[in-house]
Protein backbone atom coordinates (compact mmCIF):
# COMPACT_ATOMS: atom_id res chain seq x y z
CA UNK A 1 0.00 0.00 0.00
CA UNK A 2 1.56 3.63 -0.72
CA UNK A 3 -0.43 6.39 1.55
CA UNK A 4 -0.02 9.79 -0.51
CA UNK A 5 -1.27 12.97 1.43
CA UNK A 6 -2.53 15.83 -0.05
CA UNK A 7 -2.40 18.71 2.44
CA UNK A 8 -4.88 21.22 -0.31
CA UNK A 9 -6.13 21.62 -3.70
CA UNK A 10 -3.21 23.98 -4.65
CA UNK A 11 -0.24 25.77 -2.59
CA UNK A 12 -1.29 29.11 -1.27
CA UNK A 13 -4.94 28.37 -0.47
CA UNK A 14 -4.58 27.61 3.16
CA UNK A 15 -4.74 24.10 4.58
CA UNK A 16 -5.62 23.09 8.15
CA UNK A 17 -2.40 22.29 9.72
CA UNK A 18 -4.36 20.49 12.43
CA UNK A 19 -5.30 18.13 9.81
CA UNK A 20 -2.14 17.75 8.34
CA UNK A 21 -0.49 16.43 11.31
CA UNK A 22 -3.82 14.12 11.45
CA UNK A 23 -2.31 12.99 8.08
CA UNK A 24 1.25 12.83 8.91
CA UNK A 25 0.75 10.92 12.26
CA UNK A 26 -0.92 7.96 9.57
CA UNK A 27 2.84 7.70 8.20
CA UNK A 28 2.01 8.66 4.71
CA UNK A 29 4.67 7.46 1.86
CA UNK A 30 4.96 10.77 0.51
CA UNK A 31 3.61 14.57 0.28
CA UNK A 32 2.09 16.07 -3.06
CA UNK A 33 0.74 19.22 -3.95
CA UNK A 34 0.00 21.17 -6.77
CA UNK A 35 1.07 24.32 -7.62
CA UNK A 36 -0.98 25.94 -10.61
CA UNK A 37 -3.32 25.39 -13.24
CA UNK A 38 -4.59 27.62 -16.63
CA UNK A 39 -7.97 28.28 -14.69
CA UNK A 40 -6.86 32.09 -13.52
CA UNK A 41 -6.27 32.83 -17.20
CA UNK A 42 -3.17 33.81 -19.52
CA UNK A 43 -1.43 36.63 -17.57
CA UNK A 44 0.38 33.80 -15.54
CA UNK A 45 1.92 31.65 -18.42
CA UNK A 46 2.63 35.45 -20.25
CA UNK A 47 4.43 37.03 -17.59
CA UNK A 48 5.40 34.22 -15.25
CA UNK A 49 4.22 35.36 -12.59
CA UNK A 50 2.13 33.43 -9.48
CA UNK A 51 -1.27 33.93 -8.62
CA UNK A 52 -0.40 33.69 -4.99
CA UNK A 53 1.38 36.15 -3.00
CA UNK A 54 5.12 35.46 -1.91
CA UNK A 55 4.89 35.47 1.45
CA UNK A 56 1.71 33.03 1.55
CA UNK A 57 3.55 30.78 -0.26
CA UNK A 58 6.56 31.09 1.95
CA UNK A 59 4.64 30.43 5.08
CA UNK A 60 2.85 27.65 3.40
CA UNK A 61 6.09 25.68 1.56
CA UNK A 62 7.48 26.30 4.77
CA UNK A 63 5.46 24.30 7.00
CA UNK A 64 5.27 21.89 4.23
CA UNK A 65 9.27 21.15 4.27
CA UNK A 66 9.05 21.26 7.96
CA UNK A 67 6.40 18.48 8.02
CA UNK A 68 8.33 16.43 5.42
CA UNK A 69 12.05 16.80 7.29
CA UNK A 70 9.86 15.16 10.57
CA UNK A 71 8.07 12.33 8.63
CA UNK A 72 11.74 11.82 6.65
CA UNK A 73 9.10 11.65 3.40
CA UNK A 74 9.82 13.62 -0.10
CA UNK A 75 7.95 16.54 -0.55
CA UNK A 76 7.13 17.04 -4.53
CA UNK A 77 5.08 19.81 -6.05
CA UNK A 78 3.82 20.82 -9.58
CA UNK A 79 3.01 23.56 -11.76
CA UNK A 80 5.21 25.61 -9.60
CA UNK A 81 4.38 29.40 -8.93
CA UNK A 82 0.99 29.04 -11.09
CA UNK A 83 2.35 28.54 -14.19
CA UNK A 84 5.21 26.41 -14.40
CA UNK A 85 7.55 28.36 -16.35
CA UNK A 86 11.09 27.66 -15.67
CA UNK A 87 11.19 31.31 -14.06
CA UNK A 88 8.22 30.18 -11.54
CA UNK A 89 10.20 27.10 -10.55
CA UNK A 90 13.39 29.39 -10.06
CA UNK A 91 10.72 31.42 -8.02
CA UNK A 92 9.83 28.23 -6.00
CA UNK A 93 13.54 27.77 -5.37
CA UNK A 94 14.55 30.99 -4.23
CA UNK A 95 11.47 30.46 -1.72
CA UNK A 96 12.56 27.23 -0.32
CA UNK A 97 16.30 28.46 0.05
CA UNK A 98 14.47 31.14 2.49
CA UNK A 99 12.37 28.46 3.86
CA UNK A 100 15.78 26.59 4.58
CA UNK A 101 17.25 29.37 6.31
CA UNK A 102 14.21 29.83 8.62
CA UNK A 103 13.84 26.16 9.41
CA UNK A 104 17.89 25.84 9.63
CA UNK A 105 17.72 22.66 7.34
CA UNK A 106 19.30 21.00 4.51
CA UNK A 107 17.59 18.96 2.09
CA UNK A 108 18.83 17.04 -1.29
CA UNK A 109 16.69 18.93 -3.90
CA UNK A 110 15.53 18.38 -7.53
CA UNK A 111 14.27 20.81 -10.03
CA UNK A 112 12.17 19.61 -13.35
CA UNK A 113 11.91 22.18 -16.02
CA UNK A 114 9.41 22.10 -18.24
CA UNK A 115 9.59 25.44 -20.65
CA UNK A 116 9.92 25.28 -24.25
CA UNK A 117 11.92 27.12 -26.55
CA UNK A 118 9.58 28.63 -29.24
CA UNK A 119 11.93 26.72 -32.00
CA UNK A 120 11.59 24.00 -30.31
CA UNK A 121 7.27 24.00 -30.69
CA UNK A 122 8.23 25.05 -34.36
CA UNK A 123 10.44 22.68 -35.13
CA UNK A 124 7.64 19.91 -34.06
CA UNK A 125 4.96 22.27 -35.64
CA UNK A 126 6.58 21.54 -39.80
CA UNK A 127 7.84 18.13 -38.52
CA UNK A 128 3.64 17.13 -37.65
CA UNK A 129 4.75 16.35 -34.43
CA UNK A 130 2.27 19.05 -33.09
CA UNK A 131 -1.44 17.29 -32.99
CA UNK A 132 -4.27 19.63 -32.01
CA UNK A 133 -6.79 18.47 -29.07
CA UNK A 134 -10.44 19.47 -29.21
CA UNK A 135 -11.68 23.54 -29.93
CA UNK A 136 -7.84 24.29 -30.20
CA UNK A 137 -7.13 27.25 -32.06
CA UNK A 138 -5.67 27.49 -35.63
CA UNK A 139 -2.12 27.97 -35.64
CA UNK A 140 0.58 29.01 -37.79
CA UNK A 141 4.43 29.07 -37.70
CA UNK A 142 4.42 32.80 -37.07
CA UNK A 143 1.81 32.27 -34.00
CA UNK A 144 4.50 29.95 -32.32
CA UNK A 145 7.24 32.33 -32.80
CA UNK A 146 5.46 35.17 -31.50
CA UNK A 147 4.48 32.97 -28.00
CA UNK A 148 5.77 35.05 -24.64
CA UNK A 149 5.18 31.77 -23.11
CA UNK A 150 5.15 27.76 -23.85
CA UNK A 151 5.13 25.04 -21.11
CA UNK A 152 4.76 21.66 -21.71
CA UNK A 153 2.86 19.30 -19.11
CA UNK A 154 4.75 16.97 -17.67
CA UNK A 155 3.40 13.09 -16.78
CA UNK A 156 4.63 11.08 -14.34
CA UNK A 157 8.22 9.63 -15.80
CA UNK A 158 9.63 12.86 -15.10
CA UNK A 159 8.87 13.15 -11.48
CA UNK A 160 9.63 9.12 -10.92
CA UNK A 161 13.06 10.21 -12.37
CA UNK A 162 13.64 12.58 -9.47
CA UNK A 163 12.07 10.21 -7.24
CA UNK A 164 14.49 7.59 -7.98
CA UNK A 165 17.52 9.87 -7.30
CA UNK A 166 16.66 9.48 -3.97
CA UNK A 167 15.89 13.57 -3.58
CA UNK A 168 13.48 15.07 0.04
CA UNK A 169 12.05 17.78 -2.37
CA UNK A 170 11.22 18.14 -6.26
CA UNK A 171 10.06 21.55 -7.50
CA UNK A 172 8.84 20.70 -10.65
CA UNK A 173 7.50 23.04 -13.68
CA UNK A 174 3.96 22.74 -15.49
CA UNK A 175 2.75 19.01 -14.45
CA UNK A 176 -0.69 17.32 -15.54
CA UNK A 177 -2.83 18.09 -11.95
CA UNK A 178 -2.84 14.29 -11.44
CA UNK A 179 1.33 13.23 -12.43
CA UNK A 180 2.60 14.62 -8.70
CA UNK A 181 0.29 12.33 -7.19
CA UNK A 182 0.48 8.99 -9.31
CA UNK A 183 3.90 9.04 -9.94
CA UNK A 184 4.97 6.94 -6.50
CA UNK A 185 2.11 4.54 -6.65
CA UNK A 186 2.85 3.50 -9.78
CA UNK A 187 6.49 3.41 -9.07
CA UNK A 188 5.54 1.15 -6.19
CA UNK A 189 4.01 -1.16 -8.62
CA UNK A 190 0.37 0.11 -8.50
CA UNK A 191 -1.74 -1.06 -11.38
CA UNK A 192 -2.34 2.23 -13.70
CA UNK A 193 -5.90 2.52 -14.00
CA UNK A 194 -5.90 2.35 -9.82
CA UNK A 195 -2.87 5.07 -9.62
CA UNK A 196 -4.07 7.76 -12.00
CA UNK A 197 -8.31 7.49 -10.68
CA UNK A 198 -6.60 8.24 -7.56
CA UNK A 199 -4.20 11.34 -8.05
CA UNK A 200 -7.53 12.66 -10.27
CA UNK A 201 -10.11 12.69 -7.65
CA UNK A 202 -7.60 13.98 -5.07
CA UNK A 203 -5.69 16.25 -7.02
CA UNK A 204 -8.03 19.44 -5.88
CA UNK A 205 -7.59 18.02 -2.19
CA UNK A 206 -11.16 18.11 0.12
CA UNK A 207 -12.74 19.49 -2.94
CA UNK A 208 -13.79 15.31 -3.18
CA UNK A 209 -15.08 15.94 0.11
CA UNK A 210 -18.34 17.35 1.71
CA UNK A 211 -16.20 20.21 3.10
CA UNK A 212 -13.74 21.58 0.25
CA UNK A 213 -12.62 24.03 2.34
CA UNK A 214 -10.44 21.47 4.76
CA UNK A 215 -7.57 21.08 2.71
CA UNK A 216 -5.84 18.35 3.50
CA UNK A 217 -6.93 14.47 2.11
CA UNK A 218 -5.11 11.46 1.94
CA UNK A 219 -5.08 8.11 -0.34
CA UNK A 220 -3.94 5.03 -0.07
CA UNK A 221 -3.24 3.32 -3.39
CA UNK A 222 -3.98 -0.63 -3.34
CA UNK A 223 -3.38 -3.14 -5.77
CA UNK A 224 -6.91 -3.59 -6.54
CA UNK A 225 -8.52 -0.34 -5.37
CA UNK A 226 -7.81 2.95 -3.70
CA UNK A 227 -9.49 4.64 -0.45
CA UNK A 228 -9.66 8.48 -0.30
CA UNK A 229 -10.99 9.86 3.09
CA UNK A 230 -10.46 13.57 4.26
CA UNK A 231 -7.79 14.62 7.23
CA UNK A 232 -10.23 17.28 8.93
CA UNK A 233 -12.84 15.76 11.20
CA UNK A 234 -15.80 18.33 9.98
CA UNK A 235 -15.48 16.68 6.40
CA UNK A 236 -16.18 13.57 4.83
CA UNK A 237 -15.91 11.81 1.65
CA UNK A 238 -19.10 9.92 0.01
CA UNK A 239 -19.63 7.79 -2.60
CA UNK A 240 -21.70 11.23 -4.58
CA UNK A 241 -18.38 13.48 -2.99
CA UNK A 242 -15.82 11.23 -4.66
CA UNK A 243 -17.93 10.50 -7.88
CA UNK A 244 -18.59 13.59 -8.59
CA UNK A 245 -15.25 15.05 -8.73
CA UNK A 246 -14.39 13.25 -11.95
CA UNK A 247 -16.91 15.73 -13.55
CA UNK A 248 -14.69 18.97 -12.20
CA UNK A 249 -13.47 20.84 -15.24
CA UNK A 250 -13.35 18.04 -17.08
CA UNK A 251 -15.85 18.11 -20.36
CA UNK A 252 -15.69 14.52 -20.38
CA UNK A 253 -16.59 12.77 -17.24
CA UNK A 254 -15.34 9.27 -18.03
CA UNK A 255 -11.93 10.26 -19.83
CA UNK A 256 -9.08 11.47 -18.67
CA UNK A 257 -5.78 11.49 -21.26
CA UNK A 258 -2.79 11.84 -19.97
CA UNK A 259 0.86 11.63 -21.12
CA UNK A 260 1.44 7.91 -22.40
CA UNK A 261 -2.68 6.86 -22.47
CA UNK A 262 -5.65 7.74 -20.92
CA UNK A 263 -7.92 6.78 -17.99
CA UNK A 264 -11.60 5.21 -18.61
CA UNK A 265 -13.31 5.34 -15.56
CA UNK A 266 -16.82 4.55 -17.70
CA UNK A 267 -16.78 1.03 -15.16
CA UNK A 268 -15.60 2.36 -11.68
CA UNK A 269 -17.17 1.75 -8.60
CA UNK A 270 -17.36 3.98 -5.74
CA UNK A 271 -18.07 2.12 -1.97
CA UNK A 272 -18.17 3.54 1.53
CA UNK A 273 -15.83 2.17 3.68
CA UNK A 274 -17.06 4.10 6.94
CA UNK A 275 -19.08 7.33 7.32
CA UNK A 276 -15.80 8.83 6.03
CA UNK A 277 -14.25 7.16 3.45
CA UNK A 278 -14.48 5.73 -0.13
CA UNK A 279 -13.14 2.72 -1.79
CA UNK A 280 -12.78 2.79 -5.47
CA UNK A 281 -11.94 0.33 -8.06
CA UNK A 282 -12.42 -0.54 -11.47
CA UNK A 283 -10.78 2.35 -13.73
CA UNK A 284 -9.11 1.43 -16.29
CA UNK A 285 -5.78 2.58 -18.18
CA UNK A 286 -5.34 2.45 -21.95
CA UNK A 287 -1.66 2.77 -23.33
CA UNK A 288 -1.32 5.06 -25.88
CA UNK A 289 1.44 3.94 -28.68
CA UNK A 290 3.14 7.38 -28.70
CA UNK A 291 3.97 9.33 -25.80
CA UNK A 292 2.14 12.75 -25.97
CA UNK A 293 2.24 15.50 -24.23
CA UNK A 294 0.13 18.45 -24.13
CA UNK A 295 1.92 21.89 -24.62
CA UNK A 296 0.59 25.42 -23.49
CA UNK A 297 1.12 28.81 -24.98
CA UNK A 298 0.21 32.32 -24.51
CA UNK A 299 0.91 35.31 -26.80
CA UNK A 300 0.49 38.83 -26.50
CA UNK A 301 -3.29 39.97 -28.32
CA UNK A 302 -3.04 43.57 -28.01
CA UNK A 303 -2.50 46.69 -25.40
CA UNK A 304 -5.16 47.66 -23.15
CA UNK A 305 -6.49 50.20 -21.13
CA UNK A 306 -9.47 50.85 -19.49
CA UNK A 307 -12.02 53.75 -17.75
CA UNK A 308 -14.53 53.25 -15.65
CA UNK A 309 -17.78 55.37 -15.22
CA UNK A 310 -20.91 54.99 -12.88
CA UNK A 311 -24.32 56.56 -14.19
CA UNK A 312 -26.91 56.62 -11.87
CA UNK A 313 -29.26 59.46 -13.76
CA UNK A 314 -32.25 57.79 -14.67
CA UNK A 315 -33.06 59.08 -18.14
CA UNK A 316 -29.45 57.68 -18.86
CA UNK A 317 -29.69 54.61 -17.13
CA UNK A 318 -33.25 53.94 -18.92
CA UNK A 319 -31.01 54.35 -22.38
CA UNK A 320 -27.72 52.89 -21.80
CA UNK A 321 -27.64 50.96 -24.88
CA UNK A 322 -28.73 54.14 -27.40
CA UNK A 323 -26.12 55.76 -25.65
CA UNK A 324 -22.76 53.45 -25.73
CA UNK A 325 -23.82 53.01 -29.72
CA UNK A 326 -23.98 56.30 -29.90
CA UNK A 327 -20.75 56.77 -28.16
CA UNK A 328 -19.10 54.38 -29.86
CA UNK A 329 -20.24 55.44 -33.55
CA UNK A 330 -18.97 59.06 -32.52
CA UNK A 331 -15.85 57.91 -31.50
CA UNK A 332 -14.87 56.15 -34.58
CA UNK A 333 -15.44 59.06 -35.98
CA UNK A 334 -13.26 61.59 -33.83
CA UNK A 335 -10.72 58.83 -33.55
CA UNK A 336 -10.45 59.20 -37.80
CA UNK A 337 -10.15 62.64 -37.70
CA UNK A 338 -7.80 63.12 -35.27
CA UNK A 339 -5.65 60.45 -34.99
CA UNK A 340 -5.91 59.13 -38.83
CA UNK A 341 -7.06 55.64 -37.57
CA UNK A 342 -9.60 53.02 -38.48
CA UNK A 343 -11.05 50.51 -37.02
CA UNK A 344 -8.54 47.51 -38.10
CA UNK A 345 -6.06 49.48 -35.18
CA UNK A 346 -7.84 49.36 -32.15
CA UNK A 347 -11.30 48.64 -30.49
CA UNK A 348 -13.29 50.26 -28.46
CA UNK A 349 -15.72 48.23 -26.25
CA UNK A 350 -18.45 49.09 -23.77
CA UNK A 351 -19.35 46.52 -21.19
CA UNK A 352 -22.52 47.73 -19.33
CA UNK A 353 -21.75 46.32 -15.50
CA UNK A 354 -25.49 46.27 -14.05
CA UNK A 355 -27.08 45.10 -17.31
CA UNK A 356 -25.22 42.62 -19.54
CA UNK A 357 -21.47 42.52 -17.93
CA UNK A 358 -21.10 38.77 -17.29
CA UNK A 359 -23.29 37.69 -20.54
CA UNK A 360 -22.85 39.94 -23.13
CA UNK A 361 -25.53 39.33 -26.00
CA UNK A 362 -26.17 35.91 -23.97
CA UNK A 363 -28.08 37.77 -21.70
CA UNK A 364 -31.95 37.28 -21.06
CA UNK A 365 -33.11 39.48 -18.52
CA UNK A 366 -33.70 43.01 -18.38
CA UNK A 367 -34.50 44.44 -15.60
CA UNK A 368 -34.84 48.06 -14.42
CA UNK A 369 -31.41 49.24 -12.70
CA UNK A 370 -30.67 52.06 -10.22
CA UNK A 371 -27.39 52.74 -11.23
CA UNK A 372 -24.98 50.93 -14.36
CA UNK A 373 -21.41 50.84 -14.14
CA UNK A 374 -19.83 51.38 -18.02
CA UNK A 375 -16.64 49.76 -18.16
CA UNK A 376 -14.84 50.98 -21.50
CA UNK A 377 -11.88 49.18 -22.58
CA UNK A 378 -9.41 50.01 -25.42
CA UNK A 379 -7.48 47.83 -26.77
CA UNK A 380 -4.56 48.86 -29.52
CA UNK A 381 -1.18 47.49 -30.63
CA UNK A 382 0.62 49.32 -28.81
CA UNK A 383 0.28 50.59 -25.04
CA UNK A 384 1.11 54.05 -26.06
CA UNK A 385 -2.02 54.30 -28.32
CA UNK A 386 -4.27 52.69 -26.04
CA UNK A 387 -3.56 55.53 -23.23
CA UNK A 388 -3.76 58.15 -25.84
CA UNK A 389 -7.19 56.66 -27.27
CA UNK A 390 -8.53 56.23 -23.32
CA UNK A 391 -7.78 60.10 -22.62
CA UNK A 392 -9.18 61.03 -25.69
CA UNK A 393 -12.52 59.64 -24.70
CA UNK A 394 -12.32 60.55 -21.46
CA UNK A 395 -14.06 63.78 -21.85
CA UNK A 396 -17.23 62.13 -23.44
CA UNK A 397 -17.59 59.35 -20.95
CA UNK A 398 -17.75 62.47 -18.73
CA UNK A 399 -20.07 64.16 -20.82
CA UNK A 400 -21.42 62.85 -23.84
CA UNK A 401 -25.16 63.84 -24.19
CA UNK A 402 -28.05 61.14 -25.57
CA UNK A 403 -29.33 63.44 -27.76
CA UNK A 404 -27.81 66.69 -29.58
CA UNK A 405 -30.75 68.89 -27.70
CA UNK A 406 -30.12 67.86 -24.21
CA UNK A 407 -27.89 69.92 -21.58
CA UNK A 408 -24.59 68.15 -21.25
CA UNK A 409 -24.83 65.78 -18.15
CA UNK A 410 -22.15 64.72 -16.39
CA UNK A 411 -21.23 60.99 -14.73
CA UNK A 412 -19.30 59.81 -11.87
CA UNK A 413 -16.15 58.69 -12.37
CA UNK A 414 -15.04 56.53 -9.28
CA UNK A 415 -11.32 57.61 -9.21
CA UNK A 416 -8.72 59.83 -10.74
CA UNK A 417 -7.08 59.52 -13.28
CA UNK A 418 -10.59 57.21 -15.08
CA UNK A 419 -8.05 55.29 -16.84
CA UNK A 420 -6.35 52.63 -15.43
CA UNK A 421 -3.59 51.04 -17.88
CA UNK A 422 -4.12 47.37 -18.28
CA UNK A 423 -0.76 46.41 -20.25
CA UNK A 424 -0.22 43.75 -22.38
CA UNK A 425 -3.60 41.20 -23.30
CA UNK A 426 -2.72 38.15 -23.14
CA UNK A 427 -4.59 34.98 -24.94
CA UNK A 428 -4.06 31.21 -24.84
CA UNK A 429 -3.09 30.16 -28.60
CA UNK A 430 -1.71 26.73 -28.35
CA UNK A 431 -4.01 23.64 -27.14
CA UNK A 432 -2.22 20.79 -28.74
CA UNK A 433 0.17 17.93 -28.23
CA UNK A 434 3.66 17.68 -28.71
CA UNK A 435 4.96 14.10 -29.37
CA UNK A 436 8.39 13.24 -28.17
CA UNK A 437 10.32 9.86 -28.27
CA UNK A 438 11.62 9.68 -24.43
CA UNK A 439 9.52 11.49 -21.78
CA UNK A 440 12.57 12.56 -20.28
CA UNK A 441 13.74 14.80 -24.05
CA UNK A 442 11.71 17.87 -23.59
CA UNK A 443 12.19 18.04 -19.38
CA UNK A 444 15.59 19.02 -17.49
CA UNK A 445 15.85 17.31 -14.33
CA UNK A 446 18.54 19.05 -12.25
CA UNK A 447 19.57 17.88 -8.31
CA UNK A 448 20.89 19.52 -6.25
CA UNK A 449 21.65 19.76 -2.19
CA UNK A 450 20.16 23.03 -1.30
CA UNK A 451 21.54 23.75 2.24
CA UNK A 452 19.64 26.50 4.73
CA UNK A 453 21.66 25.52 7.97
CA UNK A 454 23.82 27.92 8.82
CA UNK A 455 27.44 27.47 9.26
CA UNK A 456 28.03 28.90 12.12
CA UNK B 1 -43.10 31.26 -13.91
CA UNK B 2 -40.60 27.46 -13.55
CA UNK B 3 -37.20 27.73 -14.06
CA UNK B 4 -35.13 25.14 -14.09
CA UNK B 5 -33.32 25.82 -11.05
CA UNK B 6 -36.58 24.83 -9.09
CA UNK B 7 -35.99 21.13 -10.23
CA UNK B 8 -32.61 19.96 -10.24
CA UNK B 9 -30.79 19.95 -6.95
CA UNK B 10 -27.52 22.03 -8.51
CA UNK B 11 -26.24 23.30 -11.59
CA UNK B 12 -22.63 24.31 -11.69
CA UNK B 13 -20.22 25.61 -15.06
CA UNK B 14 -16.44 26.05 -15.12
CA UNK B 15 -13.77 25.71 -17.84
CA UNK B 16 -12.37 22.58 -19.30
CA UNK B 17 -9.32 24.39 -20.04
CA UNK B 18 -8.85 27.58 -22.01
CA UNK B 19 -10.85 26.83 -24.96
CA UNK B 20 -14.37 24.50 -23.16
CA UNK B 21 -17.04 24.82 -20.96
CA UNK B 22 -18.12 22.07 -18.88
CA UNK B 23 -21.44 22.11 -17.31
CA UNK B 24 -22.90 19.97 -14.39
CA UNK B 25 -26.50 19.48 -13.93
CA UNK B 26 -27.00 17.53 -10.93
CA UNK B 27 -30.93 15.99 -10.98
CA UNK B 28 -32.63 14.99 -8.10
CA UNK B 29 -33.71 11.33 -9.57
CA UNK B 30 -33.16 9.03 -12.23
CA UNK B 31 -36.74 10.32 -14.11
CA UNK B 32 -35.79 13.95 -13.76
CA UNK B 33 -32.64 13.33 -15.36
CA UNK B 34 -34.64 12.06 -18.23
CA UNK B 35 -36.59 14.98 -18.12
CA UNK B 36 -33.82 17.58 -18.16
CA UNK B 37 -32.31 15.54 -20.96
CA UNK B 38 -34.72 16.21 -23.06
CA UNK B 39 -35.28 19.99 -22.35
CA UNK B 40 -31.67 20.44 -22.77
CA UNK B 41 -31.21 19.46 -26.56
CA UNK B 42 -29.17 20.75 -28.73
CA UNK B 43 -30.49 23.59 -30.47
CA UNK B 44 -31.76 24.91 -27.09
CA UNK B 45 -28.76 24.87 -25.83
CA UNK B 46 -27.34 26.54 -28.82
CA UNK B 47 -30.15 29.30 -28.86
CA UNK B 48 -28.87 29.95 -25.38
CA UNK B 49 -24.66 29.58 -25.44
CA UNK B 50 -24.70 31.06 -29.06
CA UNK B 51 -22.94 27.91 -30.23
CA UNK B 52 -23.44 25.88 -33.54
CA UNK B 53 -25.53 22.66 -32.36
CA UNK B 54 -23.53 20.04 -33.15
CA UNK B 55 -20.57 21.51 -31.11
CA UNK B 56 -22.33 20.49 -28.11
CA UNK B 57 -21.34 17.10 -25.87
CA UNK B 58 -24.03 15.53 -23.56
CA UNK B 59 -23.16 12.83 -21.09
CA UNK B 60 -25.48 10.80 -18.85
CA UNK B 61 -23.59 9.65 -15.48
CA UNK B 62 -26.43 7.76 -14.39
CA UNK B 63 -24.89 7.15 -10.61
CA UNK B 64 -25.06 10.88 -10.31
CA UNK B 65 -28.00 12.04 -11.80
CA UNK B 66 -26.06 14.19 -13.75
CA UNK B 67 -26.27 15.91 -17.17
CA UNK B 68 -23.12 17.15 -18.21
CA UNK B 69 -22.71 19.49 -21.22
CA UNK B 70 -19.44 20.68 -22.83
CA UNK B 71 -19.43 23.18 -25.58
CA UNK B 72 -16.20 25.31 -26.81
CA UNK B 73 -16.36 28.56 -25.41
CA UNK B 74 -16.77 31.30 -28.29
CA UNK B 75 -13.71 33.32 -26.94
CA UNK B 76 -11.14 31.31 -25.23
CA UNK B 77 -10.55 32.47 -21.65
CA UNK B 78 -9.04 35.45 -21.24
CA UNK B 79 -9.13 36.63 -24.82
CA UNK B 80 -10.03 39.85 -26.05
CA UNK B 81 -13.81 39.15 -25.75
CA UNK B 82 -13.86 37.30 -22.93
CA UNK B 83 -16.06 38.22 -20.70
CA UNK B 84 -15.99 35.42 -17.94
CA UNK B 85 -12.61 34.03 -16.89
CA UNK B 86 -13.64 31.32 -15.29
CA UNK B 87 -16.66 30.35 -17.07
CA UNK B 88 -18.44 30.27 -13.79
CA UNK B 89 -21.40 31.90 -14.56
CA UNK B 90 -22.39 30.34 -17.84
CA UNK B 91 -24.64 27.63 -15.66
CA UNK B 92 -27.05 30.88 -14.56
CA UNK B 93 -28.29 30.82 -18.11
CA UNK B 94 -29.69 26.93 -17.21
CA UNK B 95 -30.50 28.29 -13.89
CA UNK B 96 -33.03 30.79 -14.90
CA UNK B 97 -34.30 28.81 -18.30
CA UNK B 98 -37.67 28.73 -18.15
CA UNK B 99 -39.13 25.50 -18.46
CA UNK B 100 -42.80 23.84 -18.83
CA UNK B 101 -45.40 23.79 -15.76
CA UNK B 102 -45.71 19.92 -16.27
CA UNK B 103 -42.07 19.27 -15.89
CA UNK B 104 -43.33 16.23 -14.04
CA UNK B 105 -45.32 15.05 -16.99
CA UNK B 106 -42.26 15.72 -19.70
Amino acid sequence: MIRVLVPSGVLGLEFSKDALQRGLENKPDIIAIDGGSTDSGPFYLGTANSKYSRAVTLGEWEYLLKARAQAKIPLVIGSSGTCGTDTSVDWMVAITNQALANLNQNIRLATIKSSQPNERVVAAFKSNRLTSLKHAPTINEQIITECTGIVALMGVEQFQAALSREVDVIIAGRATDTASIAALPLMKGIPPGIAWHGAKIAECGALCSTNPLSGCIQVDFHANCFEVEPLDPSAQCTPHSVSAHMLYENSDPFILHEPGGYLDVSNATYKAVSDRKVRVSGGQWVSASKYRVKVEGVRIAGYQTTSLILVRNQHYVRNIKSWVDKLKTFLEQSIYEKFGLNGESFLIEFRLIGADGVLGPLENYHLELIEIGVLGIVTAQTQQLANELAKHINPYLLHFPLTDNEELPTFAFPYSPAETERGPLYEFCLNHTLQIDDPLEVFTIEVFQANGMSKK
Amino acid sequence: MVCLRNKVFKIRSKNAGPFTVTIDVFCHSPNDLKRTKKLLDTSTLSRLFGVDENKFEIYEIADLNVLKVSFPRTHSQGSRLDRDMHGAQFAELLNEMVIPNNFEEI
